[in-house]
């Protein structure tokens, strides 16, 4: 086994399969540079991030199924889960080897896998639209701290840029301790080296909490007592998103 | 001052609560103004309630003051309980906050009948200009409208809201005289007629002139109490359908009567919600609205009323047995969804993934097809053939003792009281 150990940003994970092609390895298996590795019984290159060799493969794969498909490829790596860089690999594999748009082909395990990483990660991405809370600050900008399953961040700008274009806003995934921060014009990710604590006294707008009680309080009434389903209610919402939830604080 | 708003908000929530329909979708209003908010495609559902309803709208009645005495209706006239209303700012306040704050994704407002029909549609409208004038809001909007009111109101409630309803509330004309003796079905057909044309003509405008303004860009929708008097399934589902058609709603919702009030003409109070057969319902108006079923494949004179053990998809298929089993590999899309166990998504990706390869037994796990249940009506690239010799009621007692369906414990409680 060749162990490819790469920077663990996607412009290192095309890098690294970009080497693969390049030096003929036939063996490659691809790992994030903080897994752990047994280093003394195989072979393992480091690799770093290489922007022309990443935008080659990058090209080539674009040029095959498409801008947008391709994207997916990057939106699967994004969910962090165990061994999804060798997942991608294998479909960049397919996709290079029979030179086709083989995304739909859902007989081939792979495939399949890839397209129900997307859903994990579409979901995700749709819940944090969902449940961002804002909080009003005296800054006058609407603050939010979410702790998503995936890093899907990334794939939350454009939906807040464009619902809230006259609000200046931040979202920040206190897991990745970084965020998106909206100033009117334009948004950029940010990250805070301490922790901003928004339950100091002057930090919040004078009205904010008012809102938050009423908020909490028309959650309560537009409930319907006689309909009570919980394991619906958790299906929905389950306990772990409760944290940052105005309603279910 | 935030107690007052607090009084209002939690009695004027609460009387709007039974309206089931919290959709916010359809709607194509992007924020091209730099203002606040946007409705495009499929809106969102921000929270859920204890009973699992989908919290996407700020849900609230103006006032529930009322003129008529509907017996179904928390709000009607004789019922001794607090009343309130809201003010049109402190509407548009509490929508805009909510908003800002990622809670909603915009209003569903209705009212009680204070005065009469135009005096209090007039103000319904008012909240729905203000909020697109005054507040640069793009967020969703839905309007309740008042049976009765004018053309003219009704032409200005559709140009600033996404989505009107009129809801008929009971599915039969005997209901309604029943229940509702001062209302008038024509009332409710009119302006649903008004919107149905207006939004036509807006459409064909729209060819010609790119700058036609929107109206009721998300359509409209209507309500239906399910279980409030004595109407088949067979009459709600041909009221649904006859409205779908003639009116062009883009959704019916069935909201199980939920017993609130003393009254001999209702089901008593310790009735419980008729939430299985409302479910069926639902089950049985995606099958037209999306699986492409005639409203007479799923209840006829025959068979008036939805089968509560089975889905309707599943009473089709074994009434059809003649049908089956059909090639999944070869199968058109149009008979692959009337496979019990098969939803759209694995359709489609059935139809997409058989031009590489054929599909086994295991493929179709994979994509995530319920085999269990698809097995008896399917065939596919695999020489073990599931589907035995055995009559409808056998394969129906089988597919039951297979999956013990989610809603036997509430059937369960259901049942007791029968
Ligand atoms: S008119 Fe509407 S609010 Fe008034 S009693 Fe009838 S259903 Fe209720």
């Amino acid at each position: 086994m060749t162990y490819l150990i790469y920077d663990s940003s996607f412009e290192g994970l095309l890098t690294a399969i970009f080497e693969i092609y390049d030096r003929k390895i036939e063996d490659g298996f691809i790992c994030k540079s903080d897994s752990s590795v047994n280093q003394l019984f195989s072979t393992h290159i480091l690799v770093i991030h290489n922007e022309l060799k990443a935008e080659r493969v990058w090209k080539k794969i674009v040029a095959i199924i498409g801008e947008e498909k391709a994207k997916s490829l990057w939106k699967a790596w994004l969910s962090e889960l165990p061994d999804t860089e060798n997942l991608i690999f294998r479909v960049i594999k397919y996709i290079l080897s029979s030179n086709s748009d083989v995304l739909s082909d859902y007989t081939n395990p792979d495939i399949l896998q890839i397209s129900q990483t997307l859903k994990m990660i579409g979901r995700e991405k749709h819940r944090m639209e969902a449940f961002v809370r804002f909080e009003l600050t005296n800054d006058a900008i609407y603050y939010a701290k979410i702790e998503p399953d995936f890093n899907v961040l990334p794939l939350l700008i454009k939906h807040f840029e464009s619902r809230y274009a006259d609000q200046k806003w931040l979202i920040y995934d206190t897991k990745r301790d970084y965020g998106i921060y909206y100033d009117l014009s334009k948004t950029e990710f940010v990250d805070f080296p301490e922790e901003n604590d928004l339950s100091k006294p002057g930090v919040l707008n004078e009205k904010e909490s008012h809102y938050q009680i009423l908020w909490q309080d028309y959650f309560a009434s537009t409930n319907i007592k006689a309909r009570k389903n919980t394991k619906l209610h958790l299906r929905h919402i389950p306990k772990r998103y409760w944290k940052y939830l105005t309603e279910k604080k | 001052m935030i107690e007052r708003i607090r009084e209002k908000l939690n009695i004027l929530a609460d009387a709007a609560k039974y309206d089931v329909s919290c959709a916010s979708s359809g709607s194509d209003r992007k924020n091209s103004n730099k203002g606040l908010g946007n409705s495009t495609g499929m809106g969102i559902c921000h929270s859920y309630t204890e009973d699992g309803r989908c919290v996407s709208l700020l849900k609230i009645l103006l006032t529930n003051h009322c003129i008529y005495d509907c017996a179904y209706c928390v709000s009607r006239k004789s019922n001794d309980i607090k009343r309130a209303a809201f003010t049109v700012q402190e509407v548009v306040d509490l929508t805009i906050n909510f908003y800002r704050r990622n809670y909603i994704e915009g209003l569903f407002l209705s009212s009680g009948i204070f005065k009469d029909a135009d005096y209090t549609m007039e103000r319904l409208v008012l909240i729905a200009k203000k909020l697109r004038l005054e507040e640069r809001f793009n967020g969703y909007i839905h309007l309740k409208t008042i049976p009765g009111a004018s053309d003219g109101l009704m032409h200005e409630a559709g140009l600033y809201a996404d989505r009107l309803s009129v809801n008929l509330e009971l599915p039969t004309d005997a209901g309604l005289k029943l229940l509702a003796p001062e209302k008038d079905r024509r009332d409710m057909v009119q302006p649903m007629n008004y919107i149905k044309n207006t939004i036509q003509l807006h459409s064909d405008e729209k060819k010609h002139f790119k700058n036609t303004p929107k109206f009721a860009p998300a359509g409209q929708s209507t309500q239906l109490i399910i279980g409030a008097t004595q109407e088949t399934d067979l009459e709600i589902i041909a009221t649904a359908d006859k409205f779908y058609k003639g009116y062009n709603l883009k959704r019916v919702y069935y909201s199980g009567y939920v017993p609130v009030l003393n009254d001999s003409r209702l089901p008593s109070l310790n009735t419980l919600v008729p939430m299985l057969r409302e479910n069926r319902l639902y089950q049985a108006d995606w099958l037209m609205r999306f699986y492409g079923f005639h409203a007479s494949e799923i209840v006829n004179e025959l068979h008036p009323n939805l089968d509560l053990d089975i889905d309707p998809k599943l009473a089709w298929a074994l009434r059809n047995m003649h049908a089956f089993p059909i090639d999944i590999n070869k199968a058109d899309l149009h008979m692959i969804l009337r496979v019990p166990g098969i939803g759209i998504h694995s359709a489609n990706k059935i139809i997409a993934g058989r031009k590489f390869a054929h599909f086994d037994w295991e493929g179709l796990k994979r994509i995530g097809i319920a085999v269990n249940r698809a097995k008896f009506f399917i065939t596919c690239k695999s020489r073990i053939i599931e589907l035995k010799e055995q009559s409808s009621d056998q394969l129906k007692q089988h597919i039951l003792n297979l999956s013990k369906t989610k809603y036997q414990a509430l059937q369960a409680t259901q049942y007791r009281l029968f």
